[in-house]
């Protein structure tokens, strides 16, 4: 492997890339790219990338309500969904060490979907709906903290972690059944396609919410980043090499439930982009995890603006949500995965 | 005084006591080897100085510093621990592992420094493992897995190295090939060894002081040729056996009665 040492400021700033992680990052930039403006191009009716571009340097104004009302905020709001889902999955996969783990499965994202849906069934008509990404936000935090103290015993243990957001997993998928069946019509049809997950009617609030959000965790993964390839060498190692290892385990945990959670408030549950994404990102770049945060972040973000994409022109004119296909290729690859890691 | 040393230090594992006030000192740049039985103690407390469990009551002291007072990165540039069989995860190299033993040395804007990569380079010539740096973990042979892991505590560069069963599944040849090597990494560079070994026999051939684990506490400490004898087996092993002079090296070996062949 080739590698490409940089040492700047007296040698008190250094780091290391290799040749592959910079092909991968340019051309999974430049295909991110290419999608985002295939993305805004096309729709009900075909706008042509040069006056996508037109549009978006100002020297047209003809398409500015589809392009930059609806389409533009729409693709951005994918672009940060895919990014962090994809790494919400990527940090949950590195503290449990199994590539199993994704926001979905561990329960994060029921969490937020039963805060939402308990809030659109409670709420409707009494409070502003804007408040919906607070309930769904709270509703993963709750979930992810409650998990975390049941499974707190002298420390916690990733696969106690698992095990018991499985459980509680299943018991909200349950509670938010309940709600459905006793909510009325209006209520469960809403309901519905925000549990499905979709990015119709995504708004330039929703865009600069969650980047804000997507903020939050970021200079964390930074800083604390390098830790988690320690730790994946096994708790008694990184104990040895300095990791406190609770307090880490704690602090990517609430990085993982914010990312995961606020993306699900804003679009629901969009399932299995956690689970693909620092997979697929692994296979490209191997094992270090502060390289994988960047190039998970691109391939989610590719996964749900192409999902988006065939959600919404394939049917025309019908809008699907874009989480029937993140699941219809993430569910098969989820066996795969299961087939594979069958012996491990 | 330097070193390790533990005043009255108890470790249970649950309500089961399994080591109990025990007072104790490891020379600094020697040898040292703990044995005892199964189930004796000697890998809990090897964990505990090594701050991977905590006293239930007691002290740990390094440098006449209390444990617990200083920051656990701190003390990751003291003193080392291999665990008993570690496992690599999927895919990852010699060098990658290696590198990880920089850690408590780097910051997060500080993470390949001159003297980071001169001292990967370092441990992996000491350890033999430079042409094979870019193998993957999982496709080395057991003993140069193991040496791969000794690689990465050498590249922590701490004066103190503990080591848990270094031995374990390793056939002969590789066990005394990375006894060897620990012996020389002693004998040139002054590191303070301890670790916990099986084989009586390759314990008193390469310890410079010998700590004998049995009822929860150190039955008796000394250099091995002061302190195995006939006795000494008996009472720590429950076992009969002969203690000669090693024809070789002359350090005591010993020979268990019991069954078997004979020939004389």
């Amino acid at each position: 492997m080739k590698y490409w040492t940089f040492r700047m400021l007296k040698e008190k700033v250094s780091f290391q890339i290799t040749k592959g992680w910079m092909q991968v990052f340019s051309i999974g930039l430049l295909l991110l790219i290419a999608f985002f403006i295939l993305s805004l191009s096309s729709g009900s009716n075909w706008i042509s990338p040069t006056q996508v571009f037109m549009q978006l340097s100002n020297m047209t104004d003809e398409h500015a309500f589809v392009i930059e009302t609806l389409r533009l905020p729409r693709t951005l709001l994918a672009v940060l969904v895919g990014s962090a889902l994809g790494i919400s999955g990527l940090i949950l996969q590195s503290i449990v060490r199994n590539p199993l783990a994704s926001p979905d499965i561990i329960g994060i994202t029921s969490g937020a979907s039963f805060g939402a849906v308990l809030f659109i069934s409670v709420g409707t008509g009494v409070v502003s709906m804007s408040l919906l990404p607070f309930a769904a936000i709270s509703g993963g935090l709750i979930t992810a903290t409650f998990i975390y103290l049941i499974s707190w015993n002298k420390g916690v243990t990733p696969i106690r972690l698992v095990l018991i957001g499985i459980g509680i997993s299943a018991i909200l998928k349950a509670g938010v059944t309940f709600l459905l069946v006793f909510s009325d019509t209006y209520v469960v049809s809403k309901a519905y396609i925000w549990l499905t997950g979709s990015l119709y009617a995504a708004t330039w609030n929703d865009v600069t919410s969650l980047f804000w959000w997507i903020m939050i965790p970021l200079p964390i993964l930074i800083i604390l980043g390098r830790s988690m390839n320690v730790t994946e060498l096994g708790d008694d190692v990184a104990i040895s090499m300095g990791i406190k290892l609770q307090w880490q385990r704690l602090v990517f945990l609430g990085c993982a439930v914010i990312l995961a959670a606020s993306s699900a408030a804003y679009v629901g549950g969009i399932e299995f982009v956690g689970l693909m994404a620092p997979h697929l990102a692994r296979r490209l770049v191997g094992k270090s995890f502060l390289g994988l945060i960047p190039i998970t972040g691109i391939i989610g973000a590719l996964l749900v603006v192409i999902a988006d994409l065939i959600a919404r022109t394939m049917f025309l004119p019908l809008d699907i949500p874009a989480g029937v296909f993140t699941a219809a290729i993430g569910a098969p690859f989820f066996i795969y995965l299961l087939y594979r890691n069958r012996n491990r | 005084m330097n070193g390790l040393q533990t005043k009255k230090l108890t470790l249970k594992y649950g309500d089961q006591p399994i080591i109990e006030n025990l007072d104790f000192d490891i020379p600094i740049e020697k040898i040292t080897v703990l044995v005892g039985a199964n189930g004796s103690g000697k890998s809990t407390l090897l964990r505990s100085l090594a701050r991977l469990l905590n006293p239930t009551s007691g002290e740990i002291f390094i440098d006449t510093q209390k444990l617990q007072d200083i920051s656990t990165k701190q003390i990751a540039k003291k003193l080392a621990i291999l665990p008993q069989g570690p496992v690599a995860p999927e895919g990852i190299t010699v060098h990658q592992l290696v590198k990880q033993g920089r850690y408590p040395h780097q910051k997060w804007f500080q993470q390949w420094s001159k003297e980071d990569e001169e001292l990967v380079e370092k441990a992996l010539i000491a350890t033999q493992l430079l042409p094979l740096k870019d193998r993957q973990v999982d496709a080395l042979s057991g003993g140069q897995r193991q040496r791969a892991w000794i690689a990465m505590t050498l590249a922590q560069e701490t004066p103190i190295i503990l080591l848990d069963e270094p031995t374990t599944y390793l056939d002969m040849t590789h066990q005394i090939e990375l006894l060897d090597f620990l012996f020389d990494l002693n004998r040139e560079y002054k590191r303070t060894i301890v670790m916990v070994l099986h084989d009586l026999n390759l314990a008193c051939r390469y310890a410079d002081n010998l700590v004998a684990i049995h009822d929860k506490k150190v039955a008796v400490q000394g250099t091995p040729e002061e302190i195995v004898t006939t006795e000494m087996v008996k009472e720590i092993f429950n076992l009969d056996a002969l203690i000669k002079a090693d024809p070789y090296f002359g350090t005591p070996l010993c020979i268990p009665k019991g069954k078997g062949r004979r020939v004389k």
